[in-house]
């Protein structure tokens, strides 16, 4: 009498798992779960906090807030980021200060574990919501952050 | 105008008018061959956007959507990137055998078509061994597999090719005893005398309870026979990659990527013949058109196409040696017994006719 | 280059074949090469290191925030986790205590992704043994769990969120409800993943009574988590050495005794419903309070030895540091809970089809960069 029961139970879950799919079947043209990547460009909104990139804001005097002191370059895991700075006077104290000449971003290093802009004590860089990144040549990885001829914006101490 | 019974016998009549008679009857031959040949290579070619548009809608997907007015061409962009795209092949396979494999299976299924009473006029072949000759010819799309994976020198594909003949043998039982069962209502092998007695009410109805048996047996059994899952012991990617025709690339992959879909197109035209009346328009709605015909048949088989895709896309897969105890521990039994109800009940003229 | 040759000697009729690095059951680089008889398996012999980035040498470079980072590669199904850990060993060491907001954040978020490491594996399971379709339904639950984790952390999966000290920021404002509205939709949700897979007489047979281990042999192979758990071996790390906010929710250790692949099958489901339950008594009462403790810019561990294990989604990970009291640890040994589980592949596949091997396989849920490291 198994052999009957062992039928009829099997038919019956079979019958059961089809009942779902065939209820995902009808109403999926409405619940699709694909996300049409590139035709959704517009509408596309990323994360505030989404890590796509460190970018350096400046302002519209072409400031930025870093000073230089190098400790996203000590906080990096990987050494994406390099700073090159140099000293010179600054122009309304007239005491000999550091200030960065390049802040460069290795992208192509990069594992966006957010250590820098964790370390950052005057929030210079923070996270892009850019996430496409690819680019056919891996020197366009590097990626200077500082503007040229930008300036730290006066005030800023570390 | 007298219409004859098939499109062969309506082509040739016309032929006979411009040349002699043998050559007409060779030149009607090819010209319903090629014809065959066209329709089939693109219905194989939207069946597998349909399995793929089907798939993707029980997945909460969109499907291809990209390549033509609603993805209606991405079938044909597949092929023709098949159609150019280099052949390869392993070191030490046997190349003759590695080369003719494809060509069995796309050869039997497509010569399967040919019996099929799509109208009343429309049928190529009306052999009056009919199913015999269906059963037959499928049984020979499984040597091509076999050869494929055996030649292909590659452990992944034979195994795969064991499988599939392990699997088409046994469930070739199941696929002939329950079409058998069907064959004892209507006496005959010959599809068109099929579809005549169900002028009377499709036979799903006029054998009622066994014939409901031997339907769902049948697609059980014509599901594996296809190699589709939920019995795709032959290529079950998550096992064996791609199973039988892991080495094949370009057309020949594509034949056998074909002949699958073809299969299933077959599987489901069977039941659809058998059980569901074929041409037949539901209570003769639209028997004074002949010509939508057609339609029904295709919409029949369709509808059963579908079903073998919902199979395929809930199910998770059997195991080699399950799969030979379905066949020979319920199936066949199942098969046996069904076939003297149906025969008691023939006898005893319990069969409902409208 | 140079092959690995099978040392055993093959009896007639057995031939042996390379199942991966590239299978699509092995579900990244592992390779294993299986003895077969026809359909069935002789030995399992399973070769590592096609992943291996050697992250416990590079963790000795690394100062201990550092070091955080790199655990995300490890099993990056329960980056979380993995993080949590070596947070935990470093605060422990310096006798941090964290304060409650912490504590709760890490515990829900914890939780969270032992459920999307869960369905995810739940869709594999399914694909595994042939239904395709469970694969999107896992991935579509998944998603929204990633979701969170997006808006709160920035990244999908390899968060880095926790920092020794602490979180690296508050969660985000929406975290709550996103939670909340994620919990009412996976109840509905999961229900479905029964009926679809879990009562399929399909699935039953070809899971029940394959790759069975017992107790005996789990505890020996130093099997954790839910494959421990199957075979009816309370490991669980939540509930015998509470961590984070563990000791403060009530939640049964799912217990099975067959210790076969619907055992372990069982266990998961069972697990998920479980996290809901933890994160639904924690989601409405986060403390207020500080997400970080002060410490230094540059961390020493006092010299000295320190061990501390969580619960990933995958078992008992173990963290072992020793310290000689500068910047960087002077070892760092990560106990994964994936070579262990691995290790017993071969004692559970011998004997079966080559389908048992990947349903087996599957329910060892196995991240492979877990098991290289």
């Amino acid at each position: 009498m198994s052999y009957f029961s062992n039928i009829y139970n099997g038919i019956k879950t079979l019958l059961t798992g089809m009942s779902v799919t065939g209820k995902y079947f009808l109403t999926s043209r409405k619940g699709a779960i694909t996300q049409q990547y590139p035709d959704n460009r517009d509408t596309l909104k990323m994360f505030e906090r989404f890590r796509g990139e460190v970018v350096m804001p400046h302002d519209e005097n072409n400031e930025h807030q870093c000073t230089g002191c190098q400790k996203c370059e000590l906080a990096c895991p990987n050494g994406s980021i390099e700073i090159i700075w140099d000293r010179g006077i600054d122009e309304t104290t007239g005491k000999k200060k550091k200030f960065i000449d390049k802040h460069i971003y290795h992208l192509g290093l990069c594992t966006m574990c957010g250590l820098c802009i964790e370390a950052c004590p005057t929030d210079a860089i923070v996270w892009a919501p850019n996430f496409e990144n690819s680019t056919y040549d891996r020197t366009q990885l590097t990626k200077v952050l500082n503007r040229p001829d930008s300036k730290v914006k006066a005030g800023i101490e570390d | 105008m007298n219409i004859s019974l098939n499109i062969t016998e309506t082509i040739q009549e016309w032929l006979i008018g411009m040349m002699p008679e043998g050559a007409a009857s060779i030149v009607a031959m090819v010209a319903v061959a090629l014809i065959y040949l066209i329709i089939f290579a693109v219905a194989g070619l939207y069946l597998v956007l349909l399995e793929r548009r089907v798939a993707a809608w029980f997945q909460l997907r969109i499907g291809p959507n990209r390549v033509g007015p609603l993805g209606l061409l991405q079938t044909m962009a597949d092929a023709l990137k098949l159609v150019s795209k280099e052949l390869t092949g392993t070191i030490k396979a046997d190349k003759f055998l590695y080369n003719l494999a494809p060509y069995f299976v796309i050869v039997s299924s497509l010569m399967a078509l040919a019996v099929f009473p799509f109208t009343k006029e429309f049928q190529a072949f009306d052999i009056n061994i009919g199913i015999f000759f269906l059963i037959a010819i499928s049984s020979v799309g499984v040597i091509g597999i076999l050869l494929g994976g055996w030649s292909s020198n590659n452990k992944f594909a034979l195994i795969g090719a064991m499988r599939s003949g392990v699997q088409t043998i046994s469930y070739e039982l199941s696929v002939g005893l329950s079409l058998l069962t069907m064959v004892v209502i209507t006496g005959s092998l010959q599809l068109s005398e099929i579809v005549e007695v169900q002028k009377q009410g499709w036979l799903i109805l006029q054998g009622h309870v066994p014939a409901i048996i031997a339907f769902m047996v049948y697609m059980i059994a014509g599901t594996a026979e296809t190699n589709r899952a939920p019995f795709d012991m032959v290529e079950a990617e998550s096992e064996l990659g791609a199973g039988f025709h892991t080495e094949y690339s370009g057309m020949k992959f594509a034949y056998f990527f074909l002949a699958e879909f073809i299969n299933m197109f077959i599987i489901a035209a069977v039941a659809t013949t058998v059980f569901f009346g074929a041409w037949l328009s539901p209570f003769g709605i639209t028997e004074s058109i002949p010509w939508l015909g057609a339609f029904w048949f295709l919409g029949k088989t369709l509808v059963l196409v579908f079903l073998m895709m919902w199979f395929r896309w809930t199910f998770p897969r059997l195991r080699v040696d399950q799969l030979l105890t379905l066949e020979w521990k319920y199936l066949l039994p199942i098969n046996l017994v069904n076939l003297v109800i149906m025969a008691i009940i023939v006898w005893l003229n319990l069969t409902i006719k409208f | 280059m140079e092959t690995t040759v099978v040392k055993s000697n093959f009896k007639s009729e057995e031939y042996f074949i390379n199942m991966g690095p590239q299978h699509p059951a092995t579900h990244g680089v592992l390779r294993l090469l299986l003895t077969i008889d026809g359909e069935i398996i002789k030995r399992v012999e399973p070769d590592l290191g096609y992943i291996h980035r050697s992250i416990e040498k590079m963790c000795e470079r690394d100062s201990y925030q550092q070091i955080v980072h790199l655990t995300d590669r490890m099993d990056y199904l329960s980056s979380h986790i993995n993080n949590e850990a070596v947070c935990l060993t470093v605060e422990n060491a310096l006798q941090l205590e964290m304060p409650e907001r912490v504590k709760v954040i890490r515990t829900i978020l914890s939780e969270l992704t032992r459920i999307a490491s869960h369905t995810l594996w739940w869709g594999v399971m399914g694909m595994d043994v042939g239904a395709l379709t469970t694969y999107f339904y896992g991935f579509r639950d998944r998603e929204l769990i990633n979701d969170i984790f997006e808006e709160t952390c920035g990244a999908r999966l390899t968060m880095n969120y926790n920092i020794p000290g602490g979180l690296m920021f508050d969660i985000h404002p929406n975290f709550v409800k996103r939670t909340k509205d994620f919990i009412t939709h996976f109840k509905t949700k999961l229900p479905e993943y029964d009926t679809l897979l879990t009562g399929n007489v399909i699935f039953q047979k070809r899971t029940k009574g394959v790759g069975i281990l017992t107790k005996e042999d789990a505890i020996s192979f130093g099997a954790s988590g839910p494959v421990g758990r199957a075979s009816g071996y309370s490991c669980d790390v939540r509930k015998h050495h509470p961590y984070s906010a563990y000791d403060r929710v009530t939640f049964n250790e799912a217990l099975k005794t067959e210790g076969d692949t619907f055992a372990r099958y069982q266990v998961r489901i069972q697990e998920m419903w479980e996290s809901i339950s933890i994160i639904e008594q924690l989601i409405d009462n986060i403390p207020e309070g500080d997400v970080q403790v002060a410490t230094n810019a540059v961390i020493k561990l006092p010299k000295g030895e320190y061990y501390q294990k969580v619960e990933t989604a995958r078992g008992e990970l173990g963290v072992y540091v020793i310290s000689t009291g500068t910047k960087n640890p002077y070892r760092v040994k990560f106990r994964s809970p994936g070579f262990s589980n691995l290790s017993l592949l071969n004692h559970i596949a011998v004997g079966g089809k080559i389908g048992d091997l990947v349903a087996s396989m599957a329910t060892l849920d196995l991240v492979i960069p877990d098991i290289d490291r």
